[in-house]
């Protein structure tokens, strides 16, 4: 049909193996279940305050905490039941100790009362879906957006309704929605795209209506055919074609990180240190799109999550779940562990961390489950052989962060951009010494971070 | 899932796996090109000098760690000292003299300096200089292939002055396919071509240094006056290029850095080959520029990706 351009990627990327078993499982949608520990800091920004008490009764979809601060999302209970206790978890991005509250499900799956504007399942008259959301105005999406609790589901969690509404001096021309889902193992944005096409592009186009670009992309590495197809019958059914580009893009790790994705799909390039919105564009992930669209024309909040279940494990799913499911409950849905198996990593191979304790819950940054046999890593010496420095996608030195950071000169690592690292894990990866780089670097960072204040 | 045994640990989770050891042990059947040259043109005197050169070089590293009280790692490291030491010594060399050559080479070179990745220089070169001041004789001693037939004869290498030919074309042919004086491994471009072709393959290493070093060496040479293709055939710039040049540890890790490094390198061979009273500056003009290695990589550095000129205040 020719709405499908295809992209080669405009940096140096790594092919890694895929695996990615579960690209054809349909999404299942998890039993509800007993409990919900629902931490309180699920976004980039300031950590929320409950506004419920302990004992009280709580719908699914309730919002059950909320700060006044700008760059924050709200937080909805996930199912209908009892606020029982408060505890403390571990923020497993930060390392930081977060409070979070335990819901009690009755069992009963209640629901706030939601309003839908449109049911995009059953009515093919996308005008009228059109209409509404040139109805509806920018503060109006916003408000909703922000009100459904929406973050960047990509995995950086930066709350939604802050990234679309820049400062008025970046000019903001460019749109992308970001499909490429680069890690290994990961499917939920494939399966999403499968199956929310609808929401997905609907999504988009409530976006696009927020800071008007003159461009809007849609990117998927060509790995996941069916989806560009999928999507390409969609956008001409829903009249998208003369708006919407479809951009079929080489495999390639990290094709899914944002600068990367820029480069190849505009040629610009973020400055070191800046946001893709100083070259005018803004990127949004698949899944986010959906839960926009849901937040502004079904009202409903991101209270669930589809999360793929995968690795060493009998029976691999794409699951959607209740936001504060512990991931032990996910697993358990999904067989049994692998014999080998004692590693367990929320995220993908490359840019996941592994956790200890499996009452660790889902939250709005989850999007994967890996359950694997874990590697033993023995550091040997850098030969200098230069090969992180070459699929560096940041043109950086990665060995010279190693090398600094096991001295402690920190200062040194910041001379050499170590603030543009991206934590693609494409360094470590390639390292024939075994060295734990990206380790190091976050060490530093965070270090870094600690001396600043 | 027993939560003892549950393991933690940094991202990446996955490796590509393609270790050190793996790294080495190409790099050590590419060699196995020149190696095979070398005994075909000098027979078992090669094999004797090869097998001493890396079982020292081996033993020495097992235990200097042992010493150390660090982890010994047959990691191939030291295989390819060894080989690479035997290939740039002259195939009539003393056994007893090799072995000291790939003891220094080890010992004093590499772990002395702390080991894989630490040293400064390169531990076959220095191991090869070190012999050539202590045993000058021994080794300008060239024996003249073919040795397998018990006649054996000593004469000069093509880059000294008392060397002579008679017809170019065939000199260009001895050049190239090795039958000619010369260190054990260095004489057969042909090989170590095949060679420097494996470790291409399997993306071993850039083609950064030799290109500029031959490069240099060639365009050098045109300036001198000199036969351009017999200055890069002859001696031990093949396998200088392609196999001790481009040494990870002592070369730089940045593209740059590398065209730097061949370039000083190239330069500082056509200077020892013209002003000298040596015959050959392979070895020294390697050496001497893995001296200038840590200069280089602190200096030029790799743009970062979105790198702006900050803007001058005024």
């Amino acid at each position: 049909m020719g709405i499908v351009v295809k992209k080669k990627s405009a940096f140096k990327g790594l092919l890694l193996p895929e695996n990615k078993i579960t690209a054809k499982k349909p999404i299942e949608n998890l039993p509800v279940p007993e409990k919900v520990i629902m931490p309180l800091q699920q976004s980039i920004g300031a950590p929320c305050e409950f506004i419920v008490n302990r004992g009280d009764t709580v719908k699914a979809g309730q919002k059950i905490a909320d700060s006044t601060s700008y760059v924050s999302a709200p937080i909805h209970a996930s199912i209908s039941g009892k606020v029982s206790k408060t505890i403390k978890v571990v923020n497993t991005v930060t390392s930081t100790i977060m409070d979070a509250v335990i819901i009690e499900s009755d069992g009963e799956d209640r629901w706030v009362e939601l309003k839908k504007l449109f049911d995009i399942k059953k009515s093919d008259d996308f005008s009228g879906l059109k209409k509404i959301v040139d109805s509806t105005g920018k503060k109006e999406i916003l408000k909703k957006i922000r009100e459904a609790g929406v973050v960047g589901l990509g995995g950086a969690t930066f709350p939604t309704h802050v990234k679309l509404n820049p400062p008025p001096d970046k000019k903001i021309d460019t749109l992308i929605l970001n499909g490429c889902e680069c890690e290994p193992f990961i499917t939920s944005d494939h399966r999403i795209m499968l199956e929310y096409g609808r929401q997905v592009l609907a999504g988009l186009y409530i976006i696009s209506r927020t800071i008007s670009p003159e461009n809007i992309y849609i990117a998927i590495e060509d790995n996941k055919e069916d989806a560009i197809r999928c999507l390409e019958e969609l956008i001409i059914k829903m009249g998208f074609s003369s708006i919407f580009k479809l951009v079929s893009l080489k495999s390639s790790y990290p094709m899914g990180a944002e600068k990367t994705l820029i480069k190849t799909i505009t040629g610009r390039s973020v400055p070191v240190g800046g946001l893709p919105m100083d070259v005018g564009v803004i990127v949004n992930n698949v899944a986010t799109s959906k839960s926009v669209y849901e937040a502004v024309i079904e009202s409903r909040p991101l209270v669930d999550k589809v999360v793929t279940v995968t690795g060493a494990i009998e029976n691999p799913k794409n699951l959607l779940a209740r936001l504060g499911t512990t991931i032990g409950y996910l697993i358990g849905e999904c067989g049994e562990v692998g014999s080998g198996a004692n590693y367990i990593i929320i995220g993908g191979p490359m840019m996941g961390i592994s956790i200890v304790d499996t009452d660790f819950p889902v939250t709005k940054g989850t999007n994967c489950i890996l359950v694997k046999e874990g590697r033993v890593q023995i550091e040997q010496n850098c030969i200098n052989c230069g090969r992180c420095v070459n699929i560096c996608p940041m043109k950086l030195m990665p060995l010279v962060y190693a090398r600094n950071v096991k001295r402690g000169n920190f200062e040194v690592c910041r001379e050499y951009y170590i603030e543009n690292c991206i934590e693609c894990g494409s360094c470590a990866y390639v390292c024939p010494a075994n060295i734990p780089i990206v380790g190091y670097i976050k060490t530093c960072k965070s270090t870094i971070a600690k001396n600043n204040g | 899932m027993e939560k003892d045994n549950i393991l933690i640990s940094h991202a990446p989770h996955i490796w590509r796996g393609f270790s050190t050891s793996k790294v080495m042990y190409i790099v050590v059947a590419a060699l196995l090109f020149p190696t095979a040259a070398g005994i075909y043109f000098f027979g078992y005197s090669a094999i004797y000098i090869i097998l001493a050169s890396i079982i020292t070089a081996v033993l020495t590293e097992f235990v200097i760690k042992k010493l150390r009280k660090k982890k010994f790692i047959m990691d191939g490291s030291a295989v390819i000292t060894g080989l690479l030491l035997a290939l740039i010594l002259p195939p009539g060399m003393p056994l007893w003299m090799v072995v000291l050559g790939a003891f220094f080479s080890i010992a004093v070179v590499k772990e002395a300096f702390g080991g894989l990745g630490y040293n400064i220089f390169n531990p076959a070169l220095a191991g090869r200089a070190f012999l050539s001041v202590c045993f000058p004789k021994e080794m300008t001693t060239w024996v003249l292939p073919p040795y397998f037939n018990y006649d054996a004869v000593t004469g000069a290498t093509p880059l000294s002055e008392s060397f002579v030919y008679t017809d170019k074309l065939s000199l260009y042919k001895d050049l190239f396919f090795g039958n000619i004086g010369g260190s054990l491994g260095e004489t057969s471009a042909m090989l170590i071509l095949i060679g420097a072709a494996v470790l291409f393959i399997f993306r071993i290493i850039d083609w950064k240094i030799p290109a500029f070093y031959i490069g240099t060496v060639a365009l050098g040479s045109l300036l001198m006056g000199k036969d351009v293709l017999f200055q890069v055939l002859a001696g031990g710039l093949m396998i200088g290029a392609f196999f001790m040049a481009t040494d990870y540890v002592t070369s730089p890790v940045t593209g740059n850095g590398r065209i730097i490094f061949g370039v000083g390198v190239g330069v500082l061979t056509v200077l020892i080959r013209n002003f000298s009273n040596m015959p050959e500056g392979v070895c020294f003009s390697i050496l001497i520029m893995n001296a200038f290695t840590p200069l280089i990589d602190k200096y030029v550095k790799v743009k970062p990706f979105g790198f702006q000129k900050k803007k001058k205040n005024a």
